[in-house]
This record gives structure tokens, C-alpha cells and sequence, in this order.
């Protein structure tokens, strides 16, 4: 559950280009410009325009301002509302949330929220958790209150799996499955042809409960990918999970007590799980409780969000549903007041993860699925970070960036230009480019008519007509004089036979009135007004014929080979 | 454009779109009224129905003794039930690309398409769709396979023998196409080939064109789904609700700016009032209850039974019913009931806020909590041994025709206390009981239908305004019972175009252009010059690159470079491509400022004579003539190229390129 800042990626239409920045927390200096540090995740995107924050989450490690980030960076004067497009939360971690109703509510942004059901379910509960222990134990003051919450919970809209969201007439959302915890999504976020994928936490593994994250080819511009486990090749999960299961197993079998102190909602479920099972296969009687409160709440959501877990539990849910554990139960405050082995002192402290981040294979296999232009690595260690960003620039040969908190990074694109061309065109241009001998490539001619936003690709003559102009037809007459005593008839007779063995791949045609044609090319013959021993050709073509035309005069000021006869 | 009709049933429908380059099946409905011909499956041994009369021919040919059976004037065929498919004979299935399906109800046909026909394409439907399309289908082949029946009757469908066989047997149509329920092998492999799609999702097929499903309203998953390309959109619309029960809204917005929408699966009963039926569903149940009566609902296993049994939620205590046992017995009972509540996602709004409470969404849950609701696969089992009368039992098929329903009717029926309640839609219910009769038990039609009826429609299509609406004929006039309803059929400017199964019909698409991409570097390159206020026009000399039916345009290549000497020069290689041609010309001359220009460059001796229509520049040194008109210039001169193409040049001068 690491995290660190936040980036910014602009694009703006008039001059393309994306940039990227971190969002620096309140008072707070990225330490020796690293700035990758763990604790809290939010990002700026813009997108040809288009202004998308991502995550809004708070620094579990701090008790004052710098626990949430320093929204004033976004715009120093002027309403988050009209700033922002619209805000993106990944999931339900309070590290991605947690400054949601802060922001909405006390800083002030009325725009959509986006997140999945289950997040949409889950997260006001995590915040109002997370709201008591600050306010009612803590006594902190300044900290937003229930209300706010609903409030802000009230400018949420849900999004499915693959729902095409439309923002608005230009910005698209959509949702992937990311695995890690219930309901977390990775999103991408699209103007035009550009984009920008940004995965939030995932996994790439399915585990006890989650299936893994999955995306398609959709090759984004930028890919914003956390990076948690940028070295780590993590050893085998069965091997963890055998490990921690003999560490429980043995402490019970010697009368000892197993205290597992887990975030209620997410690995919670999957050590039940494991736990569960275990204990059903050895048939183990000691009894496995958890502490009341959020975690048999978490259980009801797993129930009914269970289209968001994995394919096997998703398949035998009729049967049995996993998260109605038969051997855990909910623990009842009365057994830790009996006096008595329940407060034992000496204690072993074992560390195991269980954390559901991608590693290095994992974030390696998933810019393989989308085929990104650019990565940009947020939500890691800086040294481990540069050494994922080599192995990524190596493997992919794509730029790689990892920016510091408050850092920009910008990046150009070049977007082709969509627009509509009429069919005739089209039409007429694939039919002779379909022709077998086509050995220069085919250049198409049109025009394109550009009015407001609307832009179309048609045939000259339709952009005539279109715009109401008439065609001005310029037209060439050459005399060409050719020495032959012979009749009129018989000179054209020799041009036609002339033409027609020399022009082999064009229409070459002898007409009844005597004249003669190559494609739309007019050659008549007539009398030299004074030299009977020499014939005038009339040559005439229009300008769109000019280099055939051009071509034929030369051609005929040579002379006719000589006659056979 | 075209439709190819497969299924001439409205509700079940099945079409095929030639939509640009991709074929399209709409749905893949499969027309089950084709079992009321056929005696009941019995689950328990049936004296009453092993002993009904024989019927033959009058001539005394005994040969369709063993085929048919006759009950209380009605002719039956004593035979495994068969089903009329969609007509597989009007286009190659192997042509098929994909097929979209757009509720649980129009995809029982799936398993022959997919599995007999050579079909290789993907089918995407939602994720409730799949799983409850599913359970239908399981409890359908379960239905039929747990009464294996010996006899498949095939006698009678000979053409010369069924025109003389009474109605409706006479009347049945295509009866050589009908066939046995598939297996659930066949189910198995035909589902594994859905490929799942949330609404609003939009799937790329082949770059040529985009398939979104929409919520339509109708039942968990429904959807309707819209076929686009760039420049073209079709509105599929099937099963859509408008009114308020358990599933998401319809989605009615996305629909705007069709070029068609084919309209299917509209109400069956467009005289019936949901709300007023589900009114009169509770109170003849109480009342039969109250009367020490069984209560039997003849229903499919999903759909509308969650509604009832919501309705009865929060009927039962006001009407005294807190005692009285309700049975759902069906082969996917449990599935069905937990199913129901894991789609948070595709439910409406109200019970999409109770999950995030979080409580399941159909207070089903607490019937069956409470003991009030119990489910079971079959009579047989725990069943019998918890069966309580009086009681309501909720149990298949509604066509009355196989399932546990057919025993509950040979129990009850002979008691005018017992009452029967028809809420599916699907079968006429005088024709489902037909092979019941004599029957003393009493009959309650209170068909819930919550599709569009024609009040609803008229509002949609004005909502909507698509260009052109496509239908199935039986709605482009009243029903035949009450021709006189002309309320009862869509009324929509232009007149809506109809079809009947194993026609095609020619879509009225007028398409006229196609999305290109012009390539960044080409874009840079174009010189736009702006013509009328706000219009800039630049012309285009582009190479054309088609991949994936995406288009796309490149700059033309640098001019190639001359080839070397060594290589022999032949003579084609001068001759121009004619294919190339020259940009069009637009514009006018003006005589005074042309002449002076050719004066500036070195013309002398110039003379010009006025015409008719224009004006001739004579250049008599170099006995040249230049014709000018408004729309037209005509160089007539010797044949000396270099001073031919100084005088184009400056003609070119005064004109516009296009």
C-alpha cells in the first residue's frame, strides 16, 4: 500500500504535447528530490485539454496538514470545479481516498467522482472509520466530519468493468479489473485519438479471492503504472502461505494464541480464506475470530460484490459462498475482559507479507498487454524505481519516466487527424488500387473542406459543387506539322498505329469521324493550307491531361516511322 | 445493409445485419410454442394420460395410431417435445461474425446455432445474461431428459399427411425444421463461446465497425444494443421496459440519431396493465389460500418471480397468508434466488443503494430466512417430506408441457378449490391447458408483460427519431383478435418497414462517407486558403494506405530519382501515368489585367476581339489565340512547348486549384 505524490500529464490541442507532475504535499519538499516516497497517492493528468485527477488519497504518516496534498497547486485562483474535468478514484485504500471528502468538501470541488460499486460501497466506510480513530480518539480538530463524507459520497458516480463513461462530449472514461483489492480498477482516460491508462494498484496474480488485472491492446500514449514492487520478483505465494500457515498451526498446537493484525477489508478476507480451508483440511478446532466492527461488515460486501472476485469462487458461489466462513467468528469484547491466558505478554513477532501489488514480472507483463508509447512509474522507491525504468526502456524501447513530487513531465504527440472522405472517393480510389500492376504508389486527389470543427476529404468536382463555384476548363489546341503527302485519312490511320504501339497501357482509339483519341485527348488531322506535302494535327487536351498532352506533341513533332509500304 | 429474417416470432426474435463488412445475428430466440402440440411429459407415471384414445385419419389408415392422441377434441403428438429454430437455410451460418444477444429470454436457440451450423464467431452478451440464460437452459434440458421418452414421432409431419390433420396441427409451420432440446453438453460448449460486455461497453469489430449494449429495462442484463460505424448507426431494440421492477432503467438517450432501429419483443398483451395484474395475482392467491386451496404459478425460473415474490413480501402479513408455505421448485431454484442478488451492479437505483448498506437487494432473501419461502430442485426428495397444503408453488415449464408443473396439475386439477394463475406471457393458456381438460380446477390468466406496449413506443420514437424503424409484420397492424384496435400497432412517419420470417430486407441507408485518418506529417503539409467566410478548403495529394478496414493518408513520396545510365532507358518509362490527374480549376479571367501581365512579360503585338460570351487574345507574332470565356480558356498555338507553358503559367495565375 505504498504511494507517494502525485504527476501531472497535460495535453493541450493547439500545441500537443503531455506533461506530467507530482502533487507535493502541503508544507512538505520532496526529500533530496527523489520524491518517491510511500504514503499517498494523487495525480493530475491533462489530456489534450482535458484535466483528470487521479486518486485523492492521504499519508497514513502524518498528523497534520501534510497528511493530505496541497490541492492549491492545481490552480492558485479559480474553483477546483472549474479546473478539473473530473476526479478518478482507483480503490478503496485510504491511501487513494482518504483525502476525498477533504477535498470535495472543505477545499471545494462539485464536479463528477468516479469510482466502481464496490469502491463506491466500501470507501465511505473506510473514511468514517478512518474519520473516529482521527477526530473521536485523537481529538484531532479541522478534519472533516460524517456529513462531509455523505456529502461527498453523494457526487460519486459508479462505473462497470468496460462501461465507456463519457465524461463529456470529448473526455471517455473506462474501467479495467485491477485484482488487489475488491472492486479496484485501472482507468483509462481518452480525448480523441489520445490517451492515458492509469492503473492505480494492481496485481497480476490472481490470489485466494481476486482474479488478476487484465487490460487489452489499447495502446495509450502514457501508461502511469505503480511501481511498489519495482525490484521485487516475489518468491512463490505457496510458499508464503505454507510458511505462515505452519507458523499459526505451530503456535496453536502449544496452547499459544496467533494475533494477526491485518487492514479489515482486502488481505483480511484472503488470510480467512486460507485459514478456513487450512483448517477444514486438517480439521483444526481452535477457533478463529475476528475483531467485530468493520471486518464482518467487509464479509457482507465480499457476499454481495462477489462478481468482482475470482472465476472459482465466482463458479461455486451457489454452492458455497467463500466469505461465509464456517470455522471464523466474530470475536466478543467480553473474552479479552476475562483475566486469564488471553493476555499473554511474551509474544513472537513474525513479519510476513501479504501484500497484492504487481512486481517487476507482473508491471513488465502488464505494459506488454496495453503497448504503451510512454511509462511513467509513480508509487515506488527511487532507487528502485531507475532500475525498473532500464529494464522497461531495454525490454519495450519506450520512454520511461518517474518524476519527483511537483515535477511535470511533458510529452509531445503528434495526433493524426480524423476526418470524413465521401465514399465515391473512396470507392473510386480502392478500386484502382486494387489494380495488380500498380507500381508506384497511387496518390489520391481531393480536396478538403474544412468548416468550424467539421472536416471532409471530397473529390474535386464535389467541393465544386459543394461550395456553389463552376470549374473554369482550361484547354490546349497544338498544330503539329507533320510531313506527308499522303490523304488525311491515311495520315491519321498512321498516327492511330503510331500511337497504339507505343501507348500500350492507355486507350488509344480510332474514331468513325476520323479523328483519333488517347484517354480524353483529341489528335485531328487537316490539309496544310498551302504545302499539300504536309499535314496539320490538332492536338487538344484540358489541364488535368497536361502531362499526357505534353507528352503526346513531343511525341508527334518526332515524326511517323516510315510507312511499311 | 441488409436484414435476413430468421424467426417470424416477435418476441423471440432472430435476425441477421449485413452491416458494411460484418455480419451481424441479432439475438437467437427459439420459438417454444411449438410444444403445445405435444402431449405432457409426466414426471410421475400418468394413468390419466397413458390411457387417452388414439386418433387417426378418417380413411382408417392406422399408421399415426402410435402418434398422435387425442384429449377432449384436441389432437396431440405423443412424442419428445421439439422446437421451432430459426430458419438456418437463408444464409451460410459460417458467414456469421458475431452474434449480440440482448436478454436471457432470445438466446435459447443458441446451442444449434453455434453448434450445428459451422458457425465460428464469438457471441457477447452481459454477465447476467450468460448465467441466468444458463440456468433456463438447464432447467429446460433437465426438464426433458428426466422423462426419457422412447417415441420421437415423425409420421405426422409428412406434408400429405399434415394438411389433413386438424388445426392447429395442420397449421403448424416449417414442421421438418423442428427439433429435440439439445444437451447439456451442447449448452456447455455453445455458453463457453459467450464472451462477457458491461453496458455502455464499446467493442471494436474488425475496425469497421462498433457494437455497444444498453440497458433496456426489461430483465437483469437486459440490453438493447446500437451497431455504428463512423458515418452509420442502427438501434437494436429488444425486450426494452420503461416500467420500474428490479433492473436497471432503459437507456434511452444512447438510441438518438439512428439511421434504423429495428423494433422486436414488444409486449404480448399491450391490453393488460402490469401493475393492475400483479393486483389481481395476489388477491386471487389469497383468496384461494383463504379457501383451503392450492395455489399453482406456472413460471420460469428467473424474471418476473422475483417481482412476485417481492410484491408478496409485502403482501403475505397484511393478508393474513404468514402461515401458508410458498414452494419455488425448480432444478435452478437456489441458483436462481442467489443469483438474483450478486447483481448489484445491474440492478435500478434503489436496489443498487441497499447492497451498499450492505443487504442484499431482494428481500427474497429474508422470505427464505424466515422459512416462509423454501426452494427445491424437484418434488422428489426433501420435498415430499415438507410439502404442507394449502400452499403456492412456483414451478416450470409455462408452457405446461414438462417440469414439475405437469404434476402439480394432474394433482390439483381435479379440485375446484385449487386455482392455477398464468403470469408468463410466453403461451396461450387455453392452449397450455388443452391436454388438461376436463379440468375443475380454477384458471386465473394474469399475463404480466412489462415490455413496451404501443402508448410507450409511440413515446420512445419520439424521443428517439430514428430516420427509418424496421418491425416485425405482426406489428404494423392490429392484433387479429381485435382488428378493430387501431391504437394496438406502431404508427410512425415514414410508415415503419415490416418483415415475416425468411425474408430480406434491403435497409434504407444512404451512406456517404467514410472516416479517414490524414497522417500528422501530411497535416502539416496542407495549405488551407480560405474561400467563403468561416470555409477553408486545401487540396490533397495523398497516397491511400486500407489495413484492417481502417484508412488512413500519407504523404505522397519524394519524386523517385532518375535511374542510372547504365540502366537502358525503354521508351514506357517516359509515358505519363494518365491516372494522375491535374487538380480542377475554378475562377475567371479578367481580359484587361491578363493582357497587361502578358505585356509585362514580353508579349507584344497583342490584339483583342470581343465575342459573344467572352473575349480572343491574339498574340499574332507568335500566331497564337487565346479563347477566353466565364468559365473556360482555350490556348490554340503552334506546337512550341516552352512558350505553351509560359502562357499556362500565367493563365494559371488568375485560377483556383481544387
Amino acid at each position: 500500500m505504498g504511494s507517494h505524490g502525485g504527476t501531472v500529464v497535460k495535453n493541450s490541442a493547439a500545441n500537443p504535447e503531455f506533461g506530467s507532475s507530482n502533487l507535493p504535499a502541503a508544507p512538505w519538499k520532496p526529500h533530496g528530490g527523489a520524491g518517491q516516497d510511500v504514503g499517498r497517492s494523487c495525480i493530475l493528468v491533462s489530456v489534450a485539454g482535458k484535466n483528470v485527477m487521479l486518486d485523492c488519497g492521504m499519508h497514513m504518516g502524518f498528523n497534520d496538514d501534510r497528511r493530505f496534498p496541497d490541492f492549491s497547486y492545481i490552480t492558485q485562483n479559480g474553483r477546483l470545479t472549474d479546473f478539473l474535468d473530473c476526479v478518478i478514484i482507483s480503490h478503496f485504500h485510504l491511501d487513494h481516498c482518504g483525502a476525498l471528502p477533504y477535498f470535495s468538501e472543505m477545499v471545494g470541488y462539485d464536479g463528477p467522482i468516479y469510482m466502481t460499486p464496490p469502491t463506491q460501497a466500501i470507501c465511505p466506510i473506510l473514511l468514517e472509520d478512518y474519520r473516529k480513530i482521527a477526530v473521536d480518539k485523537k481529538g484531532e480538530a479541522n478534519f472533516f466530519t460524517s456529513q462531509m463524507i455523505k456529502d461527498c459520497m453523494k457526487k460519486v458516480v459508479a462505473v462497470h468493468l468496460h462501461q465507456t463513461v463519457q465524461v463529456d462530449d470529448e473526455l471517455e472514461i473506462k474501467a479495467y479489473y485491477a485484482g488487489h483489492v475488491l472492486g479496484a480498477a485501472m482507468f483509462q482516460i481518452k480525448v480523441g485519438s489520445e490517451s492515458v491508462v492509469y492503473t492505480g494498484d494492481y496485481n497480476m496474480t490472481p490470489d485466494r479471492h481476486l482474479g488478476a488485472a487484465w487490460i487489452d491492446r489499447c495502446r495509450p500514449n502514457l501508461l502511469i503504472t505503480e511501481s511498489t514492487y519495482a525490484t521485487t520478483i516475489r518468491d512463490s505465494k505457496r510458499c508464503r502461505e505454507r510458511d505462515f500457515l505452519k507458523k499459526v498451526h505451530e503456535t496453536v498446537e502449544r496452547g499459544g494464541k496467533v494475533l494477526i493484525p491485518v487492514f479489515a477489508l482486502g488481505r483480511a478476507q484472503e488470510l480467512c480464506i486460507l485459514l478456513e480451508t487450512f483448517w477444514e483440511r486438517m480439521n483444526l478446532k481452535a477457533p478463529i475470530y475476528f475483531s467485530t466492527g468493520l471486518t464482518e461488515k467487509a464479509n457482507h460486501y465480499y457476499k454481495l460484490f462477489i462478481t468482482w472476485t475470482n472465476q472459482k469462487i465466482r463458479k461455486t458461489f451457489v454452492q458455497r459462498n467463500m466469505f461465509e466462513f464456517k470455522h471464523i467468528k466474530a470475536f466478543d469484547r467480553a473474552f479479552a475482559d476475562n483475566p486469564g491466558p488471553m493476555l499473554e505478554v511474551k509474544m513472537q513477532v513474525e513479519y510476513m507479507s501479504f501484500s497484492a501489488h504487481a512486481d517487476a514480472k507482473g508491471i513488465m507483463q502488464l505494459i506488454g498487454q496495453a503497448e504503451p508509447e510512454h511509462v511513467l512509474l509513480v508509487h515506488g522507491e527511487a532507487k528502485k524505481m531507475e532500475f525498473l525504468k532500464q529494464k522497461i526502456e531495454q525490454e519495450f524501447r519506450v520512454n520511461c519516466y518517474m518524476p519527483a513530487n511537483g515535477e511535470t513531465v511533458t510529452l509531445p504527440t503528434s495526433p493524426s487527424i480524423p476526418v470524413g472522405i465521401s465514399l465515391g472517393l473512396l470507392k473510386r480510389e480502392m478500386a484502382q488500387g486494387m489494380l495488380p500492376d500498380a507500381k508506384r504508389p497511387r496518390l489520391l486527389q481531393g480536396t478538403l473542406i474544412m468548416k468550424d470543427s467539421n472536416f471532409r476529404l471530397v473529390s474535386s468536382e464535389q467541393a465544386l459543387k459543394e461550395l456553389g463555384l463552376a470549374e473554369h476548363q482550361l484547354r490546349f489546341t497544338c498544330r503539329v506539322h507533320l510531313h506527308d503527302a499522303r490523304k488525311e485519312q491515311e495520315t491519321v490511320m498512321r498516327v492511330y498505329s503510331h500511337l497504339k504501339s507505343i501507348l500500350k497501357d492507355h486507350c488509344v482509339q480510332h474514331l468513325p469521324d476520323g479523328s483519333v483519341t488517347v484517354e480524353s485527348i483529341l489528335i485531328q488531322a487537316a490539309a496544310h493550307s498551302e504545302d499539300p506535302g504536309t499535314k496539320v494535327l490538332l492536338v487538344s487536351w484540358t489541364y488535368q491531361d497536361e502531362e499526357l498532352g505534353s507528352y503526346l506533341t513531343s511525341l508527334l513533332k518526332k515524326g511517323l516511322p516510315q510507312a511499311p509500304s | 445493409f441488409f436484414q435476413y429474417c430468421l424467426s417470424g416470432h416477435p418476441t423471440l426474435p432472430c435476425n441477421i445485419l449485413k452491416f458494411k463488412s460484418t455480419t451481424i445475428m441479432l439475438d437467437c430466440g427459439l420459438d417454444m410454442t411449438s410444444t403445445l402440440n405435444f402431449l405432457p411429459l409426466p414426471l410421475v407415471q400418468s394413468p390419466r394420460l397413458s390411457n387417452l384414445p388414439s386418433w387417426s385419419l378418417k380413411d382408417g389408415n392406422a399408421y399415426l395410431d402410435k402418434e398422435l392422441k387425442e384429449c377432449s377434441g384436441h389432437v396431440f403428438v405423443d412424442s419428445v417435445p421439439e422446437f421451432c429454430l430459426p430458419e438456418t437455410e437463408l444464409i451460410d451460418m459460417s458467414t456469421v461474425d458475431v452474434i449480440l444477444i440482448s436478454n436471457y429470454h432470445c438466446m435459447m436457440a443458441l446451442p444449434y446455432i453455434t453448434e450445428h451450423t459451422g458457425f465460428t464467431g464469438t457471441v457477447y452478451a452481459t454477465e447476467p445474461t450468460l448465467q441466468i440464460g444458463r440456468l433456463l437452459m438447464e432447467e429446460l434440458v433437465n426438464f426433458i431428459e428426466r422423462v426419457p421418452k422412447a417415441q420421437s414421432a415423425s409420421l405426422w409431419k409428412n406434408k400429405d399427411v399434415q394438411r389433413l390433420l386438424p388445426s392447429p396441427l395442420k397449421d403448424a409451420v416449417e414442421v421438418s425444421t423442428w427439433r429435440r432440446c439439445y444437451s447439456m453438453q451442447e449448452v456447455n460448449s455453445a455458453l463457453s463461446k459467450i464472451q462477457l460486455v458491461g453496458y455502455s461497453q464499446k467493442i471494436e469489430l474488425f475496425g469497421a465497425v462498433q457494437v455497444t449494449p444498453l440497458s433496456s429495462g426489461y430483465a437483469l442484463g437486459s440490453s438493447n444494443w446500437v451497431i455504428q460505424s463512423h458515418y452509420e448507426k442502427v438501434s437494436y431494440v429488444s425486450g426494452s421496459s420503461l416500467l420500474t421492477t428490479h433492473p436497471q432503467p432503459m437507456d434511452q438517450a444512447s438510441l438518438k440519431n439512428s439511421d434504423v432501429l429495428l423494433l422486436t419483443g414488444l409486449t404480448q398483451i399491450p391490453t393488460a396493465n402490469p401493475d393492475g395484474m400483479v393486483g389481481e395475482f395476489c388477491s386471487n392467491l389469497a383468496l384461494t389460500v383463504r379457501n383451503g386451496g392450492n395455489v399453482l404459478v406456472p413460471c420460469y425460473p428467473s424474471g418476473v418471480i422475483y417481482d412476485l415474490l417481492e410484491c408478496l413480501y409485502q403482501y403475505i402479513d397484511s393478508a393474513g397468508l404468514s402461515n401458508v408455505p410458498f414452494y419455488f421448485i425448480s432444478p435452478v431454484a437456489n441458483s436462481s434466488l442467489e443469483f438474483s442478488q450478486i447483481f448489484a451492479e445491474w440492478l435500478c437505483h434503489n436496489k443498487q443503494t441497499k447492497v451498499y448498506l450492505p443487504e442484499p437487494p431482494f428481500p427474497h432473501a429474508e422470505l427464505i430466512q424466515t422459512n416462509k419461502l423454501k426452494h427445491y430442485p424437484s418434488i422428489h426428495g426433501d420435498f415430499s417430506n415438507d410439502f404442507r397444503q394449502p400452499c403456492v408453488v412456483f414451478t416450470g415449464h409455462p408452457s405446461l408441457r414438462f417440469g414439475d408443473v405437469v404434476h402439480f396439475l394432474e394433482l390439483w386439477g381435479k379440485s375446484s378449490l385449487n386455482t392455477v394463475i398464468f403470469t408468463e406471457p410466453d403461451f396461450s393458456y387455453l392452449d397450455a391447458l388443452a391436454p388438461y381438460q376436463p379440468l375443475a380446477m380454477k384458471c386465473i390468466y394474469c399475463p404480466i408483460d412489462t415490455r413496451l406496449n404501443f402508448i410507450q413506443v409511440s413515446k420512445l420514437l419520439k424521443e428517439v427519431q430514428p430516420l427509418h424503424v424496421v418491425c416485425p409484420e405482426q406489428y404494423t397492424q392490429p392484433p387479429p383478435t381485435q382488428s378493430h384496435r387501431m391504437d394496438l400497432m406502431i404508427d410512425c412517419q415514414p410508415p415503419a418497414m415490416s418483415y415475416r420470417r425468411a425474408e430480406v430486407l434491403a435497409l434504407p441507408f444512404k451512406r456517404r462517407y467514410e472516416k479517414i485518418e490524414i497522417m500528422p506529417e501530411l497535416a502539416d503539409s496542407l495549405v488551407p486558403m480560405e474561400i467563403k467566410p468561416g470555409i477553408s478548403l486545401a487540396t490533397v495529394s495523398a497516397v491511400l494506405h486500407t489495413k484492417d478496414n481502417k484508412h488512413v493518408l500519407q504523404p505522397p513520396p519524394r519524386s523517385t530519382q532518375p535511374t542510372s545510365g547504365k540502366k537502358r532507358k525503354r521508351v514506357s518509362d517516359d509515358i505519363p501515368d494518365c491516372k494522375v490527374l491535374k487538380p480542377l480549376l475554378s475562377g475567371s479571367i479578367p481580359v484587361e489585367q491578363f493582357v497587361q501581365t502578358l505585356e509585362k512579360h514580353g508579349f507584344s503585338d497583342i490584339k483583342v476581339e470581343d465575342t459573344a460570351k467572352g473575349h480572343i487574345v491574339l498574340l499574332q507574332e507568335a500566331e497564337t489565340l487565346i479563347q477566353i470565356e466565364e468559365d473556360s480558356t482555350h490556348i490554340i498555338c503552334d506546337n512550341d512547348e516552352m512558350l505553351r507553358v509560359r502562357l499556362r503559367d500565367l493563365v494559371l495565375k488568375f485560377l483556383q486549384k481544387f
